[in-house]
């Protein structure tokens, strides 16, 4: 099996992987010896796995949510939506990749609008996309679908999976904070369901623009977090090397997000990671939002947008 | 003890001898005769002489940094400042201990700026006028905005929506406070809600932003204003230039991120001189009143 990308984790397991089927290749008739070492060694594979995989730390899951072969936007959209109609660009700058933007239909007969931050599926992809990282036409792409889905009441469904808002001159020079400002301020009063899902990363503002509404379901492996582990660590120790104890710090992952009362639900992924088996992850998610829009039906509009408010308004921790 | 004697022992806390009036502390005996270097200009000022002019420096126009206490004389009508929710503390929720604890640096910024939080908020009168107003102070852990100044500002925007009054937000921050993680990345969204309402009930917001306004607090409250108004030299921006050069491998143009690159790309409404800025707010409120029936419209 050809791998494309070890996690920093997963190395000494892959190593041991590697080594077994080594001596696999070699000839047992010649070496009978090997045998018994096989043996033992496919007995301390099993050991390992389990030892790797059973207690992922939060920096573990990080890289998973990092994941290049990580099921992305994409995929969801293609699984979950019959007759989708992608639309494009901001009326004013441009058409930014980095954001997907559309419609389409669930599986249950549900028409919704869709936004996702998109990631490639490889270089060339990437580089057009931005790594997902995008600019403030790519927020202002997605205003444009949440007022259509106001204006048409179709509910908001949002998939999010980026390492932030690109953090270039052209994008602080075109509004980049004003862009995610007025982004939050439009989604605080959908008169429509919002459902957001967590697939990989959550980056920040960058992630937030497209990343609250009347739920949130986090995968199992996804992270949502007010600054990098990489640059938490820069500003706490001078080193971004750090970033595991960073991650640690920051409650970002999802299991963390549900105590903190900020994400509703977590969708579990199998062992190592979503990328090892996509299928049953990406249907999970596809009953999970038909199922948080049936808990929101009947709701009157105003009613949703009051109940946001107060979802929203019950968020922080303080003395009074 | 009432807001307003608290908030006046909180400053004679910081000031050996207050003259003046109250919570407009006059110069005191320490900050006498201590001459301060202009970075703009290099000149030599005398402490007390920059205090009277409102820290703006006589020879080029450098803005120095203001306390919010400074920023209030500056800015409001005497005496007419009360503070609210001032009993709101912050809380560790996460647990947050690194190289320093959350509590240790919550502890360090409230002796440094004599501060309990990163925002001030209350009622004031500008030229006559009812406001709520927010001033926050870089102090305090870099008036970085955590659960206690979501919960102040979103506090302040409901005051303002309930008593049909304008608002004013004087910015300065980092950004988020990292240390309160997914708690305070999420006050963007609450604030911004609450402006929303504000707006929406068709009532005015202007925001002054200064030296530095970075973050989450420019990516929400901060740009929501219906009138923006930013002090000379401030910078400004959502990333911070450091991690912009970093990404980019470019040396960032002169002037990038000051208000004066925000003026020239249309992010701004004026630059506005600390001299003026109360004047000006004051006309410019005067345009911004509510019309009669109420509502957003268009």
């Amino acid at each position: 099996m050809t791998r494309r990308h070890v996690m920093e984790f997963e190395r000494p397991l892959f190593a041991l992987e590697d080594k077994l089927d080594e001596l696999r290749r070699l000839d047992t008739a010649e070496n009978p010896e090997l045998t018994a070492e096989i043996e033992a060694l496919a007995l301390e594979l099993v050991r390992l796995r389990a030892a790797t995989y059973e207690h992922l730390d939060p920096w573990a899951r990080v890289q998973i949510a990092r994941h290049p072969d990580r099921p992305k936007t994409e995929h969801y959209v293609g699984a979950l939506f019959d007759d989708v109609v992608e639309v494009h660009g901001d009326r004013t700058f441009g058409d930014d990749e980095a954001i997907f933007a559309g419609f389409g239909t669930l599986a249950g007969g549900r028409r919704v609008a869709v936004l996702g931050h998109r990631k490639g599926v490889d270089t060339k992809s990437n580089i057009r996309r931005n790594f997902g990282s995008p600019h403030p036409e790519g927020y202002r792409k997605a205003m444009r679908v949440m007022r259509l889905a106001d204006k048409f009441g179709l509910p908001l469904v949002t998939f999010l999976d980026t390492a932030g808002a690109y953090p270039g001159i052209e994008a602080e020079e075109r509004g980049q904070a004003l862009a995610i400002a007025e982004s939050l301020s439009l989604l605080s009063g959908l008169r429509v369901p919002v459902i957001c899902v967590g697939i990989g990363e959550g980056g920040s503002g960058g992630a937030l623009a497209i990343g609250f509404g009347d739920r949130l379901i986090m995968l199992e492996n996804a992270y949502y977090s007010v600054i990098s582990p990489e640059m938490c660590s820069n500003i706490l120790y001078k080193d971004p090397a750090q970033a595991s104890t960073a991650a640690a710090c920051l409650k970002l992952t999802a299991g963390e997000l549900v105590e903190l009362g900020i994400a509703d639900e977590v969708i579990p992924e199998p062992t190592g990671g979503a990328h090892r088996d996509s299928v049953p992850v990406i249907t999970a998610v596809g009953v999970a939002v038909e199922r948080a829009l049936a808990d929101l039906d009947g709701i009157a509009p105003e009613g949703l947008v009051q109940t946001r408010y107060e979802r929203l308004r019950a968020i922080g921790e303080y003395d009074s | 003890m009432s807001v307003t004697d608290w908030f006046s022992q909180r400053e004679r806390r910081r000031y050996t001898r207050t003259g003046g009036g109250q919570g407009r502390p006059g110069p005191s005996e320490v900050a006498d005769g201590i001459w301060v270097q202009c970075p703009g200009c290099k000149r030599a000022l005398l402490e007390r002489e920059l205090a009277e002019k409102v820290r703006v420096c006589s020879g080029c126009g450098h803005h120095f940094a203001m306390t919010p206490t400074e920023r209030i004389a500056s800015l409001v009508d005497d005496g007419t400042f009360t503070e609210i929710d001032a009993s709101l503390t912050p809380r560790d929720p996460l647990g947050f201990v690194a190289v320093k604890s959350y509590a240790e640096s919550l502890s360090a910024a409230r002796e440094k700026s004599g501060a309990n939080e990163a925002v001030l908020t209350g009622r004031a009168a500008i030229a006559g006028a009812g406001v709520v107003l927010g001033v926050m102070d870089f102090r305090f852990i870099g008036a970085s905005m955590g659960s206690v100044v979501g919960e102040r500002v979103t506090r302040a925007f409901e005051l303002a929506t309930e008593e049909r009054l304008p608002a004013v937000m004087v910015t300065a921050s980092g950004g988020a406070r990292m240390q309160e993680g997914m708690l305070s990345l999420m006050q963007m969204a609450k604030t911004s809600a609450a402006v929303r309402r504000h707006s929406d009930a068709g009532l005015p917001y202007l925001s002054i932003l200064t030296n530095p306004t970075y973050g989450g607090v420019t990516a929400s409250f901060a740009v929501l204003a219906d009138v923006i108004f930013a002090e000379p030299g401030a910078m400004i921006g959502f990333a911070g230039p450091r991690l912009v050069e970093q990404t980019i491998r470019q040396k960032l143009p002169k002037g990038f991120q000051t208000s004066e690159s925000m003026l020239k790309h249309g992010m701004i409404d004026r630059i506005v001189a600390r001299t003026e800025l109360r004047d000006t707010v004051a006309l410019m409120l005067s345009y911004l009143t509510p019309r009669a029936g109420g509502g957003a419209g268009v």
